[in-house]
């Protein structure tokens, strides 16, 4: 049984892609916003931790 | 600034290195023996212990590898580097001691418990109910344990090891708790609170992602600690690491119905498996390069340190591991690989590889350090791993030279329509490749006894630092931009706050599979005619499932021209509603069994089980002369004819007081039939019982019900 055959039961299915992708866009968006602002000197005290103990 | 003096306790670090060595070469051995059964089935030996038969080690092997050698490999390295990394004592002492005795006994508990036929017969989930209890108690220690510390912590930021640390925890909470849901029948058996198709989806969620969060995620943490360490350099890029981490938890956990590829399963959840497979690669690419670029400049020191070596090796595998794991996603691809000795290849670059270079690679490391004398020989160290890639490849290449062979061999027909090769064929065809692949695992364990003798003898020649005195500004608030109260508060909740979003992470894609799958019922389309086991044929599963039939067969006929032919009619969704557990099987060692009901005689199916080579020349199966003395458990009958009511199983009310009448009746019949072949048994044996659970496999559905309703072969 195809997939297309449940979703066609569904009120407003079109909408659901739609969310979807925004959901992921918006997750590796926010992921690589986020590590772009980090502070450099932050981001160098962090990864010289394992090294620092 | 006020400095805090305290220690880093050793002794449970080390508790943990020993019991990782320890069961790896028990693991690793069960799987040299469990591979040479495979090409010499004498070694069975199965007329004299019918626990060491093939279907019974192989889960004590994969059970061992998985839990007890990478298991006690993640605890050493949380237990070495979560202190160093936070600066602060693991939280108890005592709680690590508890997490140590209590992973080690569910590890001897699950070894003789699989070996006595004890068993769910679901794959990496074998464990029976009260061990997959204890696994949860043990794991909520470690757990409290890890959180302790994290919150006791005199470092603000939580470096990226400890992210994967914590994701890797949560998740293998779910995927334990959920995938373990059953109705226990007595103190050692259970049934599976699913049913067929939905066991299916919700056992390889699991299982895949038991490979993502047990073998790989806390692996990534280790590799981000230790490679900086020996290699005395930070890691490569720390926000690739960042994207590595949330893109990989983000996407692993939709993968598992890549294992479910042109099966029952609906289409829509096999698709949803491929399309997050091949996005899996970038991730796990970008974690791979993040590991090797870290060496960049230091490549002359890979030509001499052999911790290097094992470390670059190690990533390297990881890299092809993740890039072949999406290829044979690609349903094209898959229908080669699925049922094949390719899967067995592609777990042991895995395994052997990934877990096992790491794990080497961080011992060599790690016994140095603690016991503060160099390695006793780092040539030993180089032949160790030049032994192990060697033995890797022997393994591997035989492997998939074996799953191609069968493939085309499978799938050849003649000019006139007929299929060219019998099953046997192909066994026997592939046997060579079975030898090989023995001797391939055979050196690589030849390897790991090197290792052995050198950390004994380093041990032998250091002292034990059993705790290593250090001095650090004494807390995080001191260390922390604002001081006020407020943000002290925010920065504790901080991994706390982690560890919610990594679950709702995981949480979203397994919600999406299963959901529908279970809530919309046109996803498994109910098929009249399939009925309930009959009491004597449940007994017969029970039997199937306790000897490990599973590991061989399969009950899941592809929709294809070959497969058709060969084992009848392509698996429907429908068939599958009241088998608790699914039995479809990930491996195809022996034929297919999905229809063999009414294909033999049942005089067939007596004489095949006393001695398989007496019915097919050539087979590789053991024997199981046991079945024909040990009498069917009848006093458990009601028991589980009543849990399987209470999963939704439509026996009538009060069926359980009739049971054994009709087992009885339907014993009879089949020592009856026996008997015109003349063949004298008694009705009360488990052969009966097996040979009526495998004369009925199949034969709910009669090919020609079928065509009309359910479509066309693919």
């Amino acid at each position: 049984m195809k997939f297309s055959n449940y979703l066609e039961q569904i009120g407003g299915v079109s909408i659901y892609p739609i969310i979807s992708l925004i959901v992921f866009v918006a997750f590796f968006a926010g992921v690589l916003i986020w590590i772009y602002n980090i502070d450099k000197k932050e981001i160098e005290h962090m990864e010289n931790l394992p090294l620092n103990d | 600034m006020q400095l805090e003096r305290f220690s880093y306790d050793n002794t449970i670090s080390r508790m943990f290195a020993i019991a990782t060595i320890t069961w790896g070469a028990v693991g690793m051995l069960l799987g040299v023996i469990a591979a040479f059964q495979l090409a010499f089935p004498v070694l069975n030996f199965s007329e004299y212990f019918p626990h060491l038969a093939f279907g019974r080690l192989r889960p004590v092997h994969t059970n061992a590898v998985i839990f007890a050698f990478v298991g006690n490999g993640i605890f050493t390295a949380v237990y070495y580097a979560l202190p160093r990394l936070l600066k602060a004592p693991m939280w108890s002492r005592r709680l690590g001691l508890i997490h140590f005795w209590g992973w080690q006994s569910i590890i001897v508990l699950a070894a003789l418990t699989l070996l006595m036929g004890f068993t769910t017969g679901k794959e990496y989930a074998e464990l029976e109910w009260p061990i997959d209890i204890l696994i949860t108690l043990i794991w909520v220690v470690f757990g409290i344990n890890m959180m302790g510390t994290i919150l006791k912590r005199r470092e603000r930021h939580l470096y990226v090891a400890i992210w994967f640390f914590l994701a890797s925890w949560v998740t293998v909470a779910m995927l334990h708790i959920v995938n373990s849901f059953e109705m226990p029948v007595s103190l050692m058996k259970s049934y599976s609170w699913y049913a067929g198709v939905q066991d299916a989806l919700v056992q390889w969620w699991y299982g895949h992602n038991a490979v993502a969060f047990f073998l790989t995620t806390p692996y990534l943490g280790l590799m981000y600690y230790f490679l900086p360490k020996a290699a005395g350099r930070p890691i490569y890029s720390y926000r690739l690491s960042i994207v590595h981490f949330w893109s990989l938890i983000f996407i692993y956990i939709w993968a598992g119905p890549h294992h479910l590829l042109y099966t029952a399963l609906p289409d829509w959840a096999q698709s949803l498996g491929t399309v997050f497979s091949i996005m899996l690669i970038l991730p796990s690419w970008g974690g791979m390069l993040n590991g090797l670029f870290t060496l960049r400049g230091a490549w002359d020191r890979v030509r001499e340190d052999p911790v290097l070596k094992f470390f670059v090796v190690a990533v390297t595998c990881y890299g092809m591991a993740t890039f072949e794991g999406p290829m044979m996603s690609l349903k094209n691809v898959n229908a080669i690989s699925h049922y094949s000795d390719w899967t067995i290849a592609h777990v042991h670059i895995g395994a052997l590889g990934w877990n096992g270079f790491l794990t080497f690679g961080m011992m060599y490391w790690l016994f140095p350090k603690m016991f503060n004398t160099p390695l006793y020989s780092r040539k030993l160290a180089g032949t160790h791993f030049w032994i192990g890639t060697l033995g890797i490849i022997l393994y591997a290449i035989p492997m998939y030279w074996s799953a191609f062979r069968s493939y085309f061999m499978m799938k050849a027909f003649t000019p006139e329509g007929q299929l060219e090769y019998q099953f046997m064929d192909v066994v026997q065809t592939v046997m060579p490749f079975y030898v090989m692949r023995a001797l391939g695992g055979t050196i690589y364990l030849v390897g790991v006894v090197l290792m052995i003798y050198n950390l004994w003898k380093t041990a032998k020649a250091g002292n034990f630092l059993k705790e290593e005195f250090v001095e650090v500004p004494a807390t995080i608030a001191e260390t922390s931009g604002p001081k006020d109260k407020f943000w002290h508060r925010v920065i504790e909740r901080k991994p706390v706050m982690l560890l919610v979003l990594s679950l709702i992470v995981v949480g979203i894609g397994g919600l999406v599979e299963m959901v529908p799958t279970f809530l919309v019922k046109s996803n498994i389309p109910t098929i009249e005619s399939v009925k309930p086991y009959t009491p004597l044929e449940l007994h017969g599963r029970d039997i199937y499932l306790r000897d490990g039939c599973y590991n061989c067969h399969s009950q899941m006929i592809r929709p294809f021209r070959h497969e058709v032919v060969r084992y009848g009619e392509y698996s429907k969704a429908g068939e599958f509603v009241y088998d608790h557990p699914f039995q479809w099987g990930s491996k195809r060692t022996g034929p297919d069994l999905a229809r063999i009901g009414g294909k033999y005689p049942d005089s067939w199916h007596f004489h095949h089980m006393y001695d398989p080579t007496s019915m097919a020349p050539g087979s590789i199966m053991p024997s199981y002369p046991y079945l024909f003395d040990s009498k069917i458990p009848v006093n458990t009958t009601a028991s589980k004819i009543h849990a399987m009511r209470k999963m939704g199983v439509p026996y009538p009310d009060g069926y359980e007081s009739q049971a054994n009448e009709d087992l009885k009746v339907q014993a009879e019949q089949i020592a009856a039939s026996l008997k015109n072949d003349k063949i004298e048994i008694a009705a009360d044996r488990e052969i009966i019982a097996l040979i009526a659970y495998l004369q009925r496999l199949g034969t709910d559905i009669r090919a020609t019900d079928i065509g009309a309703k359910e479509g066309s072969v693919q």
